[in-house]
């Protein structure tokens, strides 16, 4: 570089915010303002909404990816109770439960090009992200509540048959779950519900670290065998 | 007890932040570790599921959408407060450590969400970085000649002008996109073995041709 740059040739173009990347060398505006002002196709159709029901939860992430509103939405109605139950188990706090939801939906909003789904279903993804905004909350806020997990609050409303499978879903967790030694179900009820880590574990049950995390592992794997006849289904989906 | 016995823990967000992130690294070399986690993943999936749970009032819906709505869409290349998440994301690149379930898992935490978009546009295992002369910023390019900048410092650009991108095609510059703040940003052109990267300020919007020294370079 010799300080001041060579000129260019003139053969410039009105630069577009839309273009696609490298698209015959011309120069796409990476500004964050002008792409933000684009409109979305999912804006301009507000009536789309359940047009997408047909879609997969992983095919819907790859619409999420693309900045498709909608299919955020059918999302949420998809996964919002069942995620916004989980957050509320956790924390038992209704602010808190939504901003746990809101942060898991805009982080998928933000990143769902990031999402790999040899490796896990869109709905355990989104979950997943759930979960571990309640716990960090839990363990932030120190508002832990002590007493086990007994009698789960009713299930999140939807449409019929998805409260329906819900419902069977939780009796067929929990009866797996009481299928385990109580050492073990204590341990992943306290850690999964509670939002206890093994180290706040092994002090408040008095027991060595190593022994809660055979407790979590030896549940757990417990756990997938009860379970795992009918894990990989779910009530939105039908992938094969 | 040795890190692939964590793996309960992880799946059940039981882990204390360092055990996480120690695990997270694990992860990324470990696909034994990786299987075993997809398993546990789909018996935690299920607990989330039975967790019961009232309903979310109904306005939750609609404050998502919103606020999904007013944010940049997840394609936007430039990322506010990127840069320094990002620097510790190409150190993970050059460790070899690969995208995947540990990726997106770290990612759950809040603090790295940019540390993963980042990773998103340089993920790229075999990327190479490099570093500019005059400034704290981070020339990264793949095999195939995608490049972001990875920019840690420089004072958002003043009202009414833009930072510029340029990528040297046989000497001469051709604009490769615009920023105006620290972060990371996609070039909207390959780069080549050897061939040079610039950023100068111009007037908002860009220029066709480069007319300020240039703040810094890069040479892939």
């Amino acid at each position: 570089m010799d300080g001041r740059c060579s000129a260019a040739p003139r053969d410039r173009f009105a630069r577009q915010g839309t273009e696609p990347f490298g698209a015959d060398g011309r120069t796409r505006v990476v500004r964050t303002s002008v792409l933000a002002s684009r409109p979305l196709g999912s804006l301009q159709e507000p009536m789309r909404g359940r047009a997408l029901a047909h879609l997969s939860d992983e095919a819907l992430v790859a619409l999420v990816a693309r900045s498709d509103e909608s299919a955020l939405a059918e999302l949420y109605d998809r996964l919002g109770g069942t995620a916004y139950g989980l957050a509320y188990r956790v924390l038992r706090d209704e602010a808190l439960a939504e901003d746990a939801v809101q942060d898991a939906f805009l982080g998928l909003w933000r990143s769902a090009d990031s999402f790999v789904p040899e490796r896990a279903k869109a709905s355990t993804w989104l979950l997943t992200l759930v979960h571990r905004r309640a716990v960090d909350v839990v363990r932030r806020e120190q508002r832990r509540r002590t007493e086990p997990l007994e009698a789960a609050p009713e299930p999140a409303e939807g449409s019929a048959e998805e409260a329906a499978w819900l419902r069977l879903e939780r009796e067929r967790v929990q009866a797996a779950l009481a299928q385990l030694p109580d050492q073990q179900r204590e341990a992943i009820e306290l850690a999964y519900y509670g939002g206890y880590t093994q180290t706040e574990l092994a002090e408040r049950l008095g027991q060595p670290l190593g022994t809660i995390k055979s407790r979590m592992f030896a549940g757990l794997t417990r756990l997938r065998e009860l379970l795992e006849e009918r894990t990989e289904r779910n009530s939105w989906t039908f992938t094969s | 007890m040795d890190v692939h016995e964590l793996t309960a823990g992880y799946a059940l967000d039981a882990l204390e932040p360092a055990e996480r992130g120690r695990y997270e690294e694990h992860l990324s070399s470990c696909e034994r570790c990786r299987e075993e986690l997809e398993r546990f993943w789909s018996v935690s999936g299920a607990l989330a599921r039975a967790a019961g749970g009232p309903p979310p009032p109904a306005s939750l819906r609609e404050r998502i959408l919103a606020q999904a709505r007013s944010e940049r869409p997840s394609v936007v290349p430039l990322r506010r407060r990127a840069a320094l998440p990002a620097l510790s994301a190409l150190a993970a690149a050059a460790a070899g450590v690969a995208i995947g379930i540990g990726f997106w898992a770290a990612s759950v935490s809040g603090d790295l969400d940019d540390a993963r978009e980042a990773l998103a546009v340089l993920g790229d295992p075999g990327a190479r970085a490099f570093p500019t002369e005059g400034g704290e910023a981070r020339l990264v390019v793949t095999p195939a000649g995608d490049a972001a900048l990875v920019v840690r410092t420089l004072p958002a650009a003043p009202e009414g002008k833009d930072y510029e991108i340029w990528v040297f095609e046989d000497d001469v510059p051709r604009p490769a996109g615009l920023f105006d703040e620290p972060g990371v940003a996609l070039l909207s052109r390959p780069v080549a073995s050897g061939q040079t990267v610039a950023v100068t300020l111009e007037r908002e919007g860009g220029v066709d041709a480069p007319t300020g020294q240039p703040l810094f370079t890069a040479r892939a």
